[in-house]
C-alpha cells in the first residue's frame, strides 16, 4: 500500500468545515416580489436549510409590486452567505444584502404595556420620555410606552421598565436602512 | 331564491359560488363531450403551451379535477399521453425522458392522491437537477381550503423540493405560466417546476395568448443564471493548474447539463489532467479515454479515491463535493487546493470551504479557461502517471472487486452488468435502480457516452429504474433503453410492466435478483455487527409475473448462459424482462462507512468469498425451472 496518504498520518491539518468560523448577528435585507405566498417560500427555505431567523420584517416598499423584508440571523461569515445565496435561488427573491457591517440606519418599534399605580405611573412616564418614547394609552392600572430605537436602546427600557411589571410586549423586529443616497430598491433589476 | 342556512355565509356571493362548484364537482359524470366548435377553454391553453415547448408526450394518470384535460386532449393530437399505473411511474418517466434527451419531462396528476403519489419522483428531479414539469389539477378555486373532496396542500407539499411551483386559479394565467415554467425547468440549474391548477381554471373560457422568450424572462428579474465565470477567477484557475504537480478533475453532472463533454476532454488533454467523475458525472468521458481515471467516492474506485487524497488540485465541475463524495470532510484531500466551478452559487461553500470559487455554466467557464491554459507535455507528468497507472492496476486486479473470472460457477452481479454494457454494444441508456445494482452499474456499465448512465443519485429512490428507462425509451427511441434493477427496487414499481406491454414501450429489464435487500444486508455485515433484519426478500416466480403480464422473459442462473439472454432480450422487438439469479450474499466493494473518510476503505470483509458459494436460498413463492426462455404474448 506504498504511496496511500492515510488520514490517521495526521501530516496535513484537518480541513475546515464551511459555517464554523465566529458567530454574530447579520442584518440581511430583500427585496421580493409582493405576490401571496413569498413570506411562506423565504421561512420554508430557512426552517429547511436550517438558519435561524431571530427577527423578521415584512413591509410594503416604494413600488406596489414588492416587498421588502429584514432578516436578522446569527451566524458565521460563511453560514449567513450560504443564507443569501438560497434566498437568492428563490425566483421571487429579487434582490438581497447583507448590510450588517454598512452604515445604516437600523431601528425597532416596541409597545411595552406596564402595570402602573397612581403613585409609579408619573415614574414610567419619565422612563418613557428620557428615552425618546411616548406614552400612547393610559388607563387606571397601565399604560402602553411605544419605543423606536436600536435594538440595544429597546432592550434597555424594557430593563428599565421591568420592574413595574410588564403585562404584554411585542417588538417589531429590526428594519433597516443604509445611510446616503444609496438604495437597495433602486438597485433591483427589472 | 332560497337561502340555504347551512351554507356558512349563506347568500353572499363567496357562499353561491362555493356552492355552484361543489354542485359541479358532484357532476363530473354528467359532462357531455361538445360537438363541432367549441370555445378555447384553459385546458386547450395547456395542451398549445406544452406543444409550443416541444412536448410530444406526458406521463399520467387522470382524476376528478384533472378530467376536463382529458376531455380535449383528442383535440391536440400532437400530444401523447401515455397512461402509466401509479403517478410515481409518471414522474420518474418523465424524469428519465429528461435525462437521456435532454429535454423537459412532463407528468400529470389529479389533485390529492394523485398529486401526492408524484411527490417522491419530483423530488428525485430536484436532487439530481432534473428539468420536469409536473402538473396537477386542484379542486375548483373556490373550495380552495375547506378540504374539500381530493384537496391537498400540494403547493405547500412541493414548494421545499421544487425549483419553483404554481397555484393557477384562472384559464388565462395558463400560457405565461406554462412557459415561464418551462423557462425555469430548463434553464441555469435545472429542475422541476410543478404547476397546480384548479378545475375552474382548466374548464374557463380564454382567449390569453403565449407569451414570447423575451416576454417570459422580461417577466423574472430575480431569476437571471450566472453563465459566465469572473474572468480573474479563471486567471487563478489557469495559474493553480500551471503550478499543480497532481492535479484531479472532478466531473459531474454540471457538465453534461452545460453539454461541455469536450472542452472537458480538451482541458484534460492540453494541461493533462486526469479525470474523476461523480455518479451522475458518469459518461462525462469514454470510460476507455486514457485520460479517463473512474468512478469516485462512496463505493469508487480505490484508486480514485487515493488520488483525490494524494491530490494538490481538485477541479470540481458541476458537482456538490456531496457527501457520498467526500466522506468526512475533514479528511477529505488533505493537501490539495479546491477549485469549485459550478452554476448555482449557493453550492459553493456549502460543503467544503472553496479556493478558487468559480460560478458560471461549466461548458462557458471551460471555453474560457482552455485558452489560458498552457500546454503540459505528458513527459512532465510522469511521476504522477506512473502512480496512478499502479494503483489503477492494483485496485482493479483485486479478487474482491469481481470483475473477470471472479469465481467460477457464480452469477457474480458486476459480470451481469459488464456483458448488458457489452452486449449492447455499450451505446444503451443503462437505468439502475437504488443499492448495490446500482454501484454494479456505476462502476461496471463501461459508460462511452453522454447522458446513457440514469440513476437516482441525490434522493436514492428505489424503485425508479423501470419507469425512468420507459422515459428515456421514448426520449430516445433511436437507442436501447435497459432498467437494471434490484429484486426490492422493481418490486417498488413493477407495476409499471403493464404499461410497457400497453404502449410497446420498448424497455429491457434486467432483475438483479439476489432474493434480499443487498445493499440493507451488506450494511448489517459490516456495520452491524451481522445482526441482520428484514434484508431477507421474498418474490414471486417471475416467470410467471412476466407470463402474466404478456412479456417476453428469460431466466439466468449462470454465467455462461447470460450472453445467449442478453441477445435474445435485444432481438425481441418490443419489452423484454431477464431474471438474473445472481449470488446472494455478493458484497459491492470498496466501501466507505458513514462518517468515515476517502482514505478509510474498506476492500472486503470477513471471508464473503464462502457466503458467495453458500447454496442458502432466500423465501421463494414459487421456485420454477431455471433458464427456461418462456415468451409471453411476443
Ligand atoms: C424508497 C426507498 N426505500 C428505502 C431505501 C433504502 N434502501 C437503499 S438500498 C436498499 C435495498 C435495495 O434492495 P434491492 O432493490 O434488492 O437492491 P440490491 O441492493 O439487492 O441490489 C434499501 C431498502 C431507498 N433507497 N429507497
Ligand atoms: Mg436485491
Amino acid at each position: 500500500m506504498s504511496g496511500a496518504p492515510n488520514s490517521a498520518a495526521g501530516a496535513a491539518p484537518a480541513r475546515a468545515l464551511p459555517g464554523s468560523g465566529d458567530e454574530r448577528r447579520h442584518l440581511i435585507v430583500a427585496i421580493v416580489n409582493n405576490r401571496p405566498g413569498v413570506l411562506n417560500r423565504v421561512a420554508s427555505l430557512m426552517r429547511a436549510r436550517n438558519f435561524n431567523i431571530e427577527s423578521l420584517a415584512v413591509s410594503a416598499t416604494e413600488r406596489s409590486d414588492t416587498s421588502r423584508m429584514t432578516l436578522t440571523i446569527v451566524g458565521d461569515e460563511v453560514h449567513v452567505e450560504q443564507a443569501t445565496k438560497q434566498l437568492y435561488k428563490l425566483i421571487d427573491v429579487l434582490k438581497v444584502q447583507d448590510v450588517t457591517d454598512e452604515a445604516i440606519v437600523e431601528h425597532e418599534l416596541a409597545l411595552i404595556k406596564v402595570r402602573v399605580t397612581g403613585k409609579s405611573r408619573p415614574e414610567v412616564v419619565s422612563i418613557a420620555e428620557m428615552h425618546r418614547g411616548r406614552v400612547v394609552d393610559l388607563s387606571d392600572d397601565a399604560v402602553i410606552v411605544e419605543i423606536v430605537g436600536e435594538p440595544s436602546e429597546v432592550d434597555r427600557v424594557v430593563e428599565l421598565l421591568r420592574e413595574f411589571g410588564i403585562k404584554e410586549l411585542v417588538r417589531t423586529g429590526s428594519v433597516v436602512m443604509s445611510r446616503g443616497s444609496g438604495s437597495i430598491e433602486e438597485q433591483v433589476k427589472r | 331564491m332560497t337561502q340555504a342556512k347551512h351554507v356558512p355565509g349563506a347568500g353572499s356571493s363567496a357562499a353561491l359560488a362555493s356552492e355552484r362548484a361543489r354542485k359541479e364537482m358532484l357532476r363530473d359524470a354528467r359532462i357531455e363531450r361538445r360537438g363541432g366548435p367549441r370555445p378555447r377553454i384553459g385546458a386547450d391553453a395547456l395542451c398549445e403551451a406544452l406543444l409550443l415547448q416541444g412536448s410530444t408526450s406526458i406521463w399520467g394518470y387522470p382524476g376528478g379535477v384533472i378530467l376536463p384535460l382529458y376531455d380535449v386532449l383528442v383535440d391536440h393530437p400532437g400530444l401523447r399521453h401515455i397512461l402509466v399505473r401509479h403517478e410515481q411511474a409518471a414522474a420518474h418517466a418523465a424524469d428519465g425522458y429528461a435525462r437521456a434527451s435532454g429535454k423537459v419531462g412532463v407528468c400529470l396528476g389529479t389533485s390529492g392522491p394523485g398529486a401526492t403519489n408524484l411527490v417522491t419522483g419530483i423530488g428525485t428531479s430536484m436532487l439530481d437537477s432534473v428539468p420536469v414539469v409536473a402538473i396537477t389539477g386542484n379542486v375548483p378555486g373556490v373550495l380552495l381550503g375547506k378540504d374539500a373532496f381530493q384537496e391537498i396542500d400540494i403547493t405547500g407539499i412541493t414548494l421545499p423540493m421544487t425549483k419553483h411551483n404554481y397555484l393557477v386559479r384562472s384559464a388565462d394565467e395558463i400560457p405565461h405560466v406554462i412557459a415561464e415554467a418551462f423557462h425555469i425547468a430548463r434553464s441555469g440549474r435545472p429542475g422541476p417546476v410543478h404547476v397546480d391548477i384548479t378545475k375552474d381554471a382548466l374548464m374557463g373560457e380564454t382567449s390569453a395568448p403565449h407569451p414570447t422568450q423575451e416576454e417570459v424572462e422580461a417577466g423574472l428579474p430575480g431569476y437571471r443564471p450566472k453563465m459566465d465565470g469572473n474572468a480573474r477567477q479563471i486567471k487563478l484557475l489557469a495559474d493553480a493548474i500551471a503550478a499543480a504537480k497532481r492535479p484531479l478533475i472532478l466531473a459531474g453532472h454540471g457538465v453534461l447539463i452545460a453539454h461541455g463533454e469536450r472542452e472537458l476532454l480538451e482541458l484534460a488533454r492540453q494541461a493533462q489532467i486526469p479525470i474523476a467523475w461523480t455518479l451522475l458525472g458518469i459518461g462525462v468521458v469514454d470510460e476507455s479515454d486514457p485520460l479517463a481515471y473512474g468512478y469516485m467516492g462512496m463505493h469508487g474506485w480505490k484508486h480514485v479515491n487515493r488520488a483525490i487524497q494524494s491530490s494538490d488540485l481538485l477541479i470540481g465541475i458541476g458537482m456538490r463535493y456531496d457527501d457520498r463524495v467526500t466522506g468526512n470532510v475533514r479528511t477529505f484531500a488533505p493537501s490539495a487546493k479546491i477549485v469549485h466551478i459550478d452554476i448555482d452559487p449557493a453550492e459553493i461553500g456549502k460543503n467544503v470551504v472553496a479556493d478558487i470559487p468559480i460560478v458560471g455554466d461549466a461548458k462557458r467557464v471551460l471555453e474560457a479557461l482552455l485558452p489560458m491554459t498552457e500546454r503540459v507535455d505528458p513527459a512532465a507528468r510522469a511521476t504522477y502517471f506512473t502512480e496512478l497507472a499502479t494503483w489503477r492496476k492494483e485496485s482493479e486486479s483485486s479478487a474482491w472487486h469481481g470483475s473477470g473470472g471472479w469465481r467460477d460457477g457464480v452469477l457474480s452481479a458486476d459480470f451481469v452488468v459488464e456483458r448488458i454494457a457489452a452486449g449492447s454494444g455499450y451505446d444503451a441508456n443503462l437505468t439502475a435502480d437504488v443499492g448495490q445494482n446500482q454501484m454494479w452499474v456505476a462502476r461496471y456499465g463501461g459508460f462511452k457516452r453522454a447522458n446513457s448512465h440514469l440513476s437516482s443519485g441525490g434522493l436514492g429512490t428505489m424503485g425508479f429504474a423501470l419507469p425512468a428507462a420507459m422515459g428515456a425509451a421514448i426520449g430516445t427511441p433511436e437507442k436501447t433503453s435497459w432498467a437494471i434493477a434490484g429484486d426490492g427496487g422493481f418490486q417498488m414499481t413493477l407495476q409499471e410492466l403493464a404499461t410497457i406491454v400497453q404502449e410497446r414501450i420498448p424497455v429491457k429489464i434486467a432483475l438483479m435478483d439476489n432474493k434480499k435487500l443487498g445493499m440493507i444486508r451488506q450494511w448489517q455485515e459490516i456495520v452491524y455487527a451481522g445482526n441482520y433484519h428484514s434484508e431477507q426478500l421474498a418474490g414471486p416466480d417471475y416467470l410467471k409475473l412476466c407470463e402474466a403480464y404478456g412479456l417476453p422473459a428469460w431466466k439466468v442462473a449462470k454465467p455462461e448462459e447470460v450472453d445467449a439472454a442478453v441477445a435474445g432480450a435485444l432481438a425481441v422487438d418490443g419489452p423484454a424482462l431477464i431474471w438474473f439469479e445472481i449470488a446472494e450474499r455478493q458484497n459491492v466493494y470498496p466501501m466507505m462507512p458513514a462518517g468515515k473518510g476517502l482514505s478509510d476503505l474498506i476492500d472486503k470483509w470477513g471471508d464473503d468469498g464462502e457466503d458467495v458459494t453458500e447454496g442458502a436460498s432466500g423465501p421463494r413463492l414459487d421456485p420454477t425451472d431455471p433458464n427456461a426462455p418462456k415468451g409471453g404474448a411476443e
